[in-house]
């Protein structure tokens, strides 16, 4: 198909019309072994960990103190963050697989989308999350393929809406063009058209915006290479330019920021960084040193910065991107499917 | 936080409320073994409850209406509660202006929230040219206090693009970077302003004051990593024409000469080498300036030297800089010192 996969260790290759240059990376990761069994050992244990995990609240921090708010609506969002944390943890098996298809398979709605719960509208924010986490069980067959309702959503001009009221952004495209990726359904889209629209959204720095114009986002970048890389189309990408400004996004402390002239955070950069083959310009070793301060050392979890407070978004991306810089002792993820490599090729290698 | 609350009156229970005695609440079903049991407040459980009710009953009144604000009060980024709620103000023609005007109040409490930005946006698009300036003033009260707010600009944008207003959206931009030089937000809407208003003629027509403009701010605050990629812009796909621009070289020379190890100032100064730049002896200078004798740099050419110093001021991006060396066209090894112009590129 579109794609070759990584071995362990191995950032995955994604190829492009002009992609021959990658040579020797060598840029070691330094961390002391016992922190990668201490990340681990905290997941493990904490109760509240894996309730955070496995569909949990999440936690903000608010003015008047600190208040715990329900993402009741956003469950299937938080589930497949959760559950893909477990699996790169090699955890998986402590989740009740039949329950939680049978959860999910209740979370569509008439239509063939998804909803955040059971009963609520679908959108395709929660179509992707839902089809991800059947293919992290191995369970995308239960799926009525044909039902599903992804491919109506694109406009004439390739660009993708999130519902039926429109509301366009190239997050959405990437949704769907990785939904329909991962049902072998690509064929139901004008892709052609799809990536002109995310190539129209490309900026001055080289990175991508929400629409075309909109400043570069690192959470929209990720989407837009995603989707290229998906439908490979990397060449589209100038990997060198958008290159230097992920690396002009590593601050003293080692962490990433998302945008100039903001605090670093655990987030999506080093997914794309890895998909354009350019991980190795930044200082991994300090990035790792950053991630692994935004534990929550007692109660395990991770947070979007040092000291704040752990929620599931960030200990997925903390963990993936620990997985990616190749820490020992996780799975390997696909970072263009953000999925454990071995669920991304079971589904592309296995017909 | 309830509106009756928030407006100091204690909150009635939906079951007590004479006008919903006929609706039977509709409780959530979590399974008859949650995995994680989630913590719903009271108030809370019984709203969506009775939200339910109507949902499901697809009851298109005004007391849906009115519960469906309750629920956003509670939990503006309930999907379900904003797509039946514009059901219910499609199906009552109610004056969307009130909209606009309840918006406010809960974008207040939680502006990073996508469903408030997108029914923003839909209400807005009904309403059309009447509600352009208040769009966009709406936005500018955002950005008095986070002026690189990601949905405040994606909405403005559309407002410009969808309804217009694009008359004094250059001075504004200069408002803000007047404001805070460093706001790359603002730095991209000049981008986008330059690039795409109606009234200005585009780029080419810009460029020459745009470049004067990047290079007062660059003067202003070297450090500041958005004017210098900004200018590369300006020249976006001819990086020839940027390094014959004289300006370009200069800022980079007066730059340098008060700072010496500036990381922007010699990346620009690699990149015009590497498009056809012939350096002066003064810019030579500078650059060998950097260069102490510890340093030990043992590059021929000009290019190359840059790019080690870049790896000793810059070490966290040191790979980086080592590719860069790696990549400087073949032309430019052997034209240094005193070589004739051999560019071809």
């Amino acid at each position: 198909m579109f794609y070759t996969f990584s071995r362990r260790n191995q950032p995955p290759i994604y190829p492009t019309a002009s992609d021959s240059e990658i040579e020797s990376q060598n840029s070691e990761v330094l961390i002391p072994e016992w922190e990668s069994s201490k990340v681990k050992s905290m997941l493990d244990t904490s109760y509240q960990l894996k309730s955070l995990l496995m569909f949990g609240a999440y936690y903000h921090q608010k003015k008047d103190g600190f208040e715990s708010v329900v993402i009741e609506h956003l469950r299937l969002n938080g589930a497949y963050w959760g559950l893909t944390t477990l699996d790169i943890l090699g955890k998986l098996d402590a989740v009740d697989k039949d329950e939680v298809v049978s959860w999910i398979m209740e979370c569509q709605d008439e239509s063939g989308g998804f909803g955040g719960n059971i009963g609520h509208d679908p959108h395709v924010l929660f179509t992707l999350s839902a089809i991800q986490i059947l293919a992290l069980f191995d369970k995308i067959d239960v799926l009525d393929v044909e039902k599903l309702d992804v491919a109506n959503l694109q406009n004439e001009d390739g660009s993708f809406a999130g519902d039926m009221w429109g509301e366009i952004d190239t997050r959405f495209s990437y949704v769907a063009i990785c939904s329909l990726a991962l049902l072998h359904r690509l064929d139901k889209i004008n892709v052609e058209k799809a990536v002109k629209y995310i190539v129209s959204c490309k900026n001055l720095d080289g990175g991508f915006g929400c629409t075309p114009g909109a400043e570069s986002h690192a959470g929209q970048i990720f989407c837009c290479v995603g989707a290229l890389a998906i439908t490979g189309s990397l060449h589209y990408v100038d990997k060198d330019l958008l290159g230097w400004w992920l690396c002009e996004r590593q601050v003293k402390s080692g962490g990433l920021n998302g945008r100039p002239e903001k605090l670093p955070d655990v987030g999506s950069l080093i997914l794309f960084l890895i998909i354009i083959d350019r991980v190795h310009w930044i200082d991994k070793g300090k990035l790792v040193n950053f991630i692994l301060d935004c534990q929550d050392k007692e109660n395990g979890g991770i947070s979007d910065r040092p000291d704040d407070a752990v929620d599931v978004f960030h200990t997925y991306f903390g963990i993936a991107g620990l997985s990616l810089l190749e820490y020992q002792g996780l799975k390997a993820i696909d970072p263009a499917y953000a999925l454990p490599v071995e669920v991304v090729n079971k589904i592309f290698l296995a017909k | 936080m309830n509106q009756d609350l928030r407006e100091g009156r204690a909150r009635i229970p939906l079951s007590e409320r004479p006008e919903w005695a006929d609706v039977r609440p509709v409780p959530q079903d979590d399974g008859p073994n949650p995995l994680v049991p989630i913590a719903y407040t009271d108030e809370f459980r019984e709203t969506m409850d009775y939200f339910r009710a109507v949902y499901l009953a697809n009851e298109r009144s005004p007391r849906a209406l009115h519960l469906t604000k309750e629920a956003i009060f509670l939990n503006s980024g309930n999907y379900t509660v904003w797509q039946f709620r514009r059901l219910v103000l499609e199906a009552l023609k109610v004056d969307l202006h009130e909209e606009l005007e309840f918006l406010e109040k809960i974008t207040r409490d939680n502006s990073k929230n996508y469903q408030i930005w997108h029914h923003r946006r839909w209400v807005a698009e009904k309403l059309g040219t009447d509600v352009t300036s208040n769009e966009l003033e709406f936005t500018k009260e955002i950005f008095l206090e986070d002026a690189k707010h990601y949905h405040a600009w994606s909405h403005r944008q559309w407002v410009l693009q969808a309804l217009g207003g694009w008359e004094d959206e250059l001075a504004y931009c200069d408002e803000l970077l007047e404001d805070d030089i460093f706001n790359n937000s603002a730095w991209n809407q000049r981008y986008f302003v330059v690039t795409r208003s109606p009234h200005l003629g585009g780029l080419e027509a810009m460029r020459d004051s745009e470049v004067a403009y990047a290079i007062k701010a660059i003067l202003a605050k070297p450090e500041n990593e958005s004017p210098w990629r900004y200018l590369r812009g300006l020249y976006r796909n001819n990086l020839n024409s940027l390094a014959e621009d004289p300006r370009v070289a200069s800022v980079c020379l007066d730059v340098l000469m008060n700072k010496r190890d500036c990381i922007h100032a010699l990346n620009m100064v690699l990149d015009l080498l590497c498009h056809c730049y012939q350096p002066s002896n003064e810019m030579k200078n500078a650059i060998d300036a950097v260069v102490t004798p510890e340093s030990n740099l043992s590059d021929l050419n000009l290019a190359a030297r840059v790019c080690s110093i870049l790896q000793l001021v810059d070490p966290m991006r040191a790979n980086y800089w080592e590719w860069r060396k790696s990549t400087i066209p073949v032309h430019l090894e052997d034209i240094d010192p005193g070589m004739e112009k051999q560019c071809v590129v």
